[in-house]
């Protein structure tokens, strides 16, 4: 069991509120991502979950029981840290079995968790290796066996990937979003990067200033976002927001366009100049100058061949267009 | 060219520090050879560096006119016994410090330090009349925590630097891990910080070695350490330059041969965090 429950949950350091009060239910087994700009309070809640930051005001309950005063070892949670937070004076075998060996397991019964462990995360050939002489992923993975063998009610994932290089940080989203569908166990990850918010989370909880944006699945985000701060967040390349005379074309304070929903056609309404072209081979990402309406972003198919100076005609499908109102929020 | 003057700057800074090194280390020196050398020469005008002849008699003497074995033992027993009921006081006092810093905490620290800035002979007197209340007048145990007392704002000092230096994540993921505070101490800072606390150990292992001021003041004959003896000699023997040298080198002996053996240690551990 993993129900995690934040009852208006706040964290002030002196006079800032830096998580001003915050609900939200994460259901058992779930994959939630909280994801926002660095500073949003994402880690802080992160830490108010786990116990290692002690609530300002509110309750956090785990499977029904309120959590909030307890030590972070009572509340049943394992935690992966950015830095992977090895014990770097013990061999592989024992940071793994070191949670079990402060629940005082026995020691036939650590060994069969850390084996197991070991098999899941192919560590098995390096069990006996300090962490100095593994590899970031490596090192990462152990940290994530440490988390497995306490068979914990949920995982805490602060930044787990931020160290590593982009290819293994691939590799290892994938590890991660296996070992997920494997154990069916709750797991809460925090991360700044959307792309990775977008392909593992069963739920993504945008973060800002402390506040929840929006909760939603990945795919609702996308096409639904609940105001302009998700539009622009969620998304990649991110959503061209237009305010002005164009916005009141269709009577808001805002639209947006995402760049893969616009068209290069020449007798489109947005006449431009290209400022920018980059060709990736599947696609084409092109920076734009509109006259009247500012630099958008397009996501072009692989086969444009526009270069920088040329002159172009853009067409936005109107049935995707995102309407924001003055408050910033969307008008359906 | 940039070669030949690194070389000329190198071979200079040497120069200089083996100068600097032997003007520090030639009394130690010279009280070395003075115990080697017989009475009359020790007293030669003009000085001799090196005796005209070589003796072992002064070392023969003191030891057959002292109980040296005994003071020996008690310097042992009170710079050790003090450094290590120091550091199971500090540890958790620098873990705290470190770790769970409150608003006042440096400010705490310096006041600890700015003791040691004081005059012992300030309190000399209530010190004094303390232990003779007490009943620790010449006891080692009053030795080891008058020692422990005077040394342990550098010890929480040292290992507070040393701790600071351990990443707060690893003690969370113990934390994390289900490790109760003591645990947490005791299978995760201390061997992570084990350098520092070697280095801690050794330095106040010399620091309570050559305490001189309370180890004289505050003993008579049973608990006297080394220090005492040498100045139990320096009185009767003090126009004999060549005993009282034999007397002080045998002194200093063991903690110049642990010194000697340990300072790569020492070295890295007051230097520690000073250079990335």
């Amino acid at each position: 069991m993993g129900k995690i429950t934040l009852k208006q949950v706040n964290k002030s350091f002196g006079e800032v509120a830096v998580i001003p009060g915050i609900d939200l239910t994460i259901e058992n087994g779930e994959f939630v991502v909280f994801v926002g700009p660095s500073g949003c309070g994402k880690s802080t809640l992160l830490r108010l979950i786990a116990g290692l930051e002690d609530t300002s005001s509110g309750t956090i309950e785990i499977d029904g029981r309120d959590a909030t005063a307890l030590p972070p070892a009572k509340r049943g949670l394992a935690m992966v840290f950015q830095s992977y937070a090895l014990y770097p004076h013990m061999s592989v075998r024992k940071n793994i079995a070191f949670p079990l060996k402060m629940a005082g397991l026995p020691v036939a019964e650590q060994e069969k968790r850390v084996a197991n462990a070991a098999r899941i995360l192919n560590l098995t050939s390096y069990l006996d290796r300090r962490p100095g002489q593994l590899s970031g992923g490596q090192r990462q993975r152990v940290a994530i066996g440490r988390a497995i063998v306490r068979e914990p009610a949920a995982f805490l994932f602060d930044e787990p990937l931020s160290n590593l290089d982009a290819a293994l940080r691939v590799s290892m989203r994938q590890e991660i979003t296996e070992l997920h569908q494997a154990l069916k166990t709750t797991m809460i990850y925090v991360t700044h990067d959307q792309v990775e918010a977008m392909t593992m989370a069963d739920k993504i909880v945008v973060l800002n200033a402390g506040n929840i944006e929006q909760v939603g699945s990945p795919l609702e985000l996308y096409h639904r976002p609940a105001n302009v701060f998700v539009a622009g967040f969620i998304g990649s390349p991110k959503m061209n927001l237009i305010g002005g005379a164009e916005a009141a074309k269709v009577g808001v304070a805002t639209i947006g366009i995402r760049p893969e929903h616009i068209d290069v056609a020449a007798d489109g309404p947005w006449q431009g100049v290209v400022g920018l072209a980059e060709h990736l081979g599947s696609d084409t990402f092109l920076k734009v100058e509109v006259e009247g309406v500012g630099t958008l972003t397009v996501r072009a198919t692989g086969g444009v061949t526009l270069r920088h100076g040329d002159r172009v005609g853009l067409a936005p499908q109107m049935e995707k267009l995102h309407r924001f109102g003055a408050d910033g929020k969307a008008i359906a | 060219m940039a070669r030949a003057t690194s070389t000329r700057r190198k071979a200079l800074t040497t120069l200089a520090a083996w100068t600097v090194a032997l003007v520090i280390f030639f009394p130690v020196l010279w009280m070395i050879l003075t115990s080697f050398k017989t009475e009359v020469s020790a007293v030669a005008s003009p000085p001799e560096l090196l005796g005209a002849s070589w003796t072992v008699e002064n070392y023969a003497e003191v030891w057959q006119r002292s109980d040296y074995p005994r003071f020996f033992w008690n310097s042992v027993v009170i710079s050790i016994g003090s450094t290590l009921l120091g550091l199971a006081i500090a540890i958790p006092a620098a873990w705290s410090m470190a770790f769970v810093p409150g608003r006042k905490t440096k400010d705490l620290l310096m006041w600890m330090l700015s003791t040691k800035m004081m005059p012992a002979v300030g309190v000399l007197i209530p010190m004094y009349l303390l232990f003779q209340r007490l009943g620790l007048f010449d006891t080692k145990i009053g030795l080891v925590l008058a020692l422990m007392l005077m040394n342990l704002p550098i010890i929480v000092w040292m290992l507070y630097t040393y701790f600071k230096e351990i990443p707060g994540e690893i003690l969370e993921a113990a934390r994390m891990d289900g490790a109760a505070l003591w645990n947490e101490i005791l299978y995760v800072l201390t061997p992570m910080a084990l350098p520092g606390i070697a280095s801690t150990l050794l330095l106040n292992v010399i620091l309570a070695w050559n305490e001189a001021f309370w180890t004289i003041t505050l003993t008579t004959t049973k608990a006297a350490p080394l220090s005492a003896f040498i100045a139990s000699f320096s009185a009767p023997q003090g126009l004999f330059y060549a005993k009282l040298s034999a007397a002080s080198t045998m002194a200093i002996a063991p903690i110049l041969i642990l010194g000697w053996f340990s300072q790569k240690q020492l070295v890295r551990g007051l230097t520690f965090g000073a250079v990335k």
